[in-house]
């Protein structure tokens, strides 16, 4: 294989990690908000029970994660959900692993939403009361004060802790690895067995290197972009 | 007839008494100066004026109508708070402006998500929108501040972030304003600037309350003088008396010697 010919295969992993960077972010950042909101009800509960489930997902390993969502369907209930995702897209459509990959997805998506949330949940009780009760002696509503008075001093205090956490992901993508998802290390590793080489494996360490340093220029640009006001 | 009639206000915060049945009344266009010393309950009274808090017991009369009754539950929730709260306005201590938006932007925000509410909003939305912005324009004009409406709070000094912050209280014209210590945060070349705000609408017969150590302002720039102490009122009587040698207060006359030694 050439240099070029491997250089795709990688490329090809690469999509399926981007694709579960991508999907993750998508759903666990709105999602992290009504979990947020959950830790900081006054109905107590209510927050109890969103402070176990943060707890417990923030406290167990992505992978074990991983590996829970994908095998209880079938140990539990006996049903292999996944599995037979992947047979029925791959019959449908000829596309692989894609059971798998929706159980990856399900398990970051979870995953990351917690960590979001506590990131939403410091980012707003970080905010000075005074600017809510600005808000309330001026007949604004709850929802008003939050939408135009708190959201973007919210968004500029979380914009660097979201940054490490974004970046945290692209690289816990390779977890995926863990239940035979063709990510980009599977697709370096298959090289190994296969073909007997091992520098695809270390030449992976690029496609993360260039995709987080795109992802640096973006934040930093947020950041910039957020810096004309203090608070 | 009084504007403003507030009868038999307690709080307590846990354990802790803070008011224990504050009375006075206020007549339009008046300027009351309230003063004390720290933990006497006067912060209080003027959270509980703007609904940031809810009084435990008393009663508030506007204009000689029961404006909040504490022992009616259904005046104290939400939607109909925020109503009442429209007759107060409130200049904190530390201005509270909002960062994200410039000295213009402060003062339109409130009166413009107000406007959403009025049943012509959307058919006469730009006139209503430029109605407020020349409001707002003329409010900043009038605390000096037209050249800076662009400027954002954390690039004003804390004079003219105050400054701004009073016009954004003017802004949704509320019938009494009340200032809670504007001038403690600031230094005391700043307090100036912000203390002839103060007179300057006290002149134009804005019904005021205003919570301050500035003895010098209170004795002349308020029409009445509450002297708190321990959660009630103590002195309730004119400037002139309060800071002359014929104050009947005891208490009042200590407090006022202390401060100015």
């Amino acid at each position: 294989m050439s240099f070029w010919e491997i250089t795709r295969f990688l490329l090809d992993g690469f999509g399926v990690s981007c694709l579960i960077f991508a999907v993750t972010l998508l759903v666990s950042i709105p999602l992290g908000l009504p979990i947020a909101f959950c830790s900081m009800s006054r109905f107590k509960p209510l927050k109890l029970l969103s402070k176990v489930f943060v707890w417990i997902i923030r406290g167990v390993p992505l992978m074990l994660q991983i590996f829970i969502i994908y095998y209880v369907p079938g140990l539990v209930f006996d049903y292999q959900l996944f599995g037979n995702v992947d047979k029925y897209i791959f019959l449908k459509f000829g596309i692989d692993d894609a059971g798998r990959i929706l159980a990856v997805l399900i398990a970051f998506a979870i995953n990351y939403a917690c960590y979001f949330s506590e990131i939403y949940r410091g980012g707003i009780e970080s905010i000075n009361r005074g600017q809510y009760e600005a808000g309330q002696v001026l007949g604004m509503t709850k929802g008003q004060i939050f939408r135009k008075v708190v959201l973007l001093q919210v968004i500029k205090r979380i914009v660097p802790p979201m940054s490490n956490e974004v970046i945290t992901l692209i690289k816990d993508t390779a977890l995926a690895n863990c239940i035979m998802v063709s990510e980009i290390i599977k697709q370096a590793n298959t090289l190994a067995a296969t073909r007997a080489l091992i520098w695809p494996l270390f030449y992976t360490g690029v496609f993360y290197l260039v995709f987080v340093g795109v992802l640096t220029l973006i934040f930093g640009q947020v950041e910039k972009k957020l810096s004309y006001f203090s608070s | 007839m009084a504007l403003l009639e507030v009868r038999g206000f307690k709080k307590s915060f846990g354990a802790t008494k803070v008011l224990k049945g504050i009375d006075f009344s206020l007549e339009k266009g008046q300027t009351l100066a309230i003063i004390g010393s720290s933990g006497s309950g006067k912060t209080t009274l003027l959270r509980c004026l703007n609904f940031l808090e809810t009084p435990d017991e008393g009663k508030m009369y506007l204009d000689g109508r029961l404006f909040f009754d504490a022992s009616d539950r259904k005046q104290t929730a939400g939607a109909s708070v925020r109503e009442k709260r429209l007759h107060f306005g409130l200049v904190f201590q530390n201005f509270n402006l909002f960062p994200q938006y410039s000295a213009f932007e402060n003062l339109c925000l409130a009166p413009k998500l107000r406007a959403r509410e009025r049943p012509d909003f959307s058919s006469n939305r730009r006139n209503i929108y430029a109605e407020i912005e020349k409001k707002a324009e003329d409010l900043l004009k009038k605390v000096g501040l037209w050249d800076k409406k662009d400027a954002y709070p954390c690039q004003l000094s804390g004079g003219q972030q105050q400054r701004v912050a009073i016009a954004r209280a003017l802004a949704m014209s509320p019938d009494v304003l009340c200032f809670d210590e504007p001038t403690s945060a600031l230094d005391p070349e700043l307090t100036v600037e912000v203390l002839n705000v103060l007179r300057s609408l006290s002149r134009e017969n804005m019904t005021m309350i205003v919570v301050t150590h500035e003895m010098a302002f209170a004795g002349e720039a308020a029409d009445r003088v509450l002297f708190m102490d321990e959660g009630v009122v103590a002195y309730d009587g004119t400037a002139a008396e309060a800071f002359g040698v014929s104050c009947p207060c005891e208490r009042l006359k200590a407090f006022i010697g202390s401060i100015e030694k």
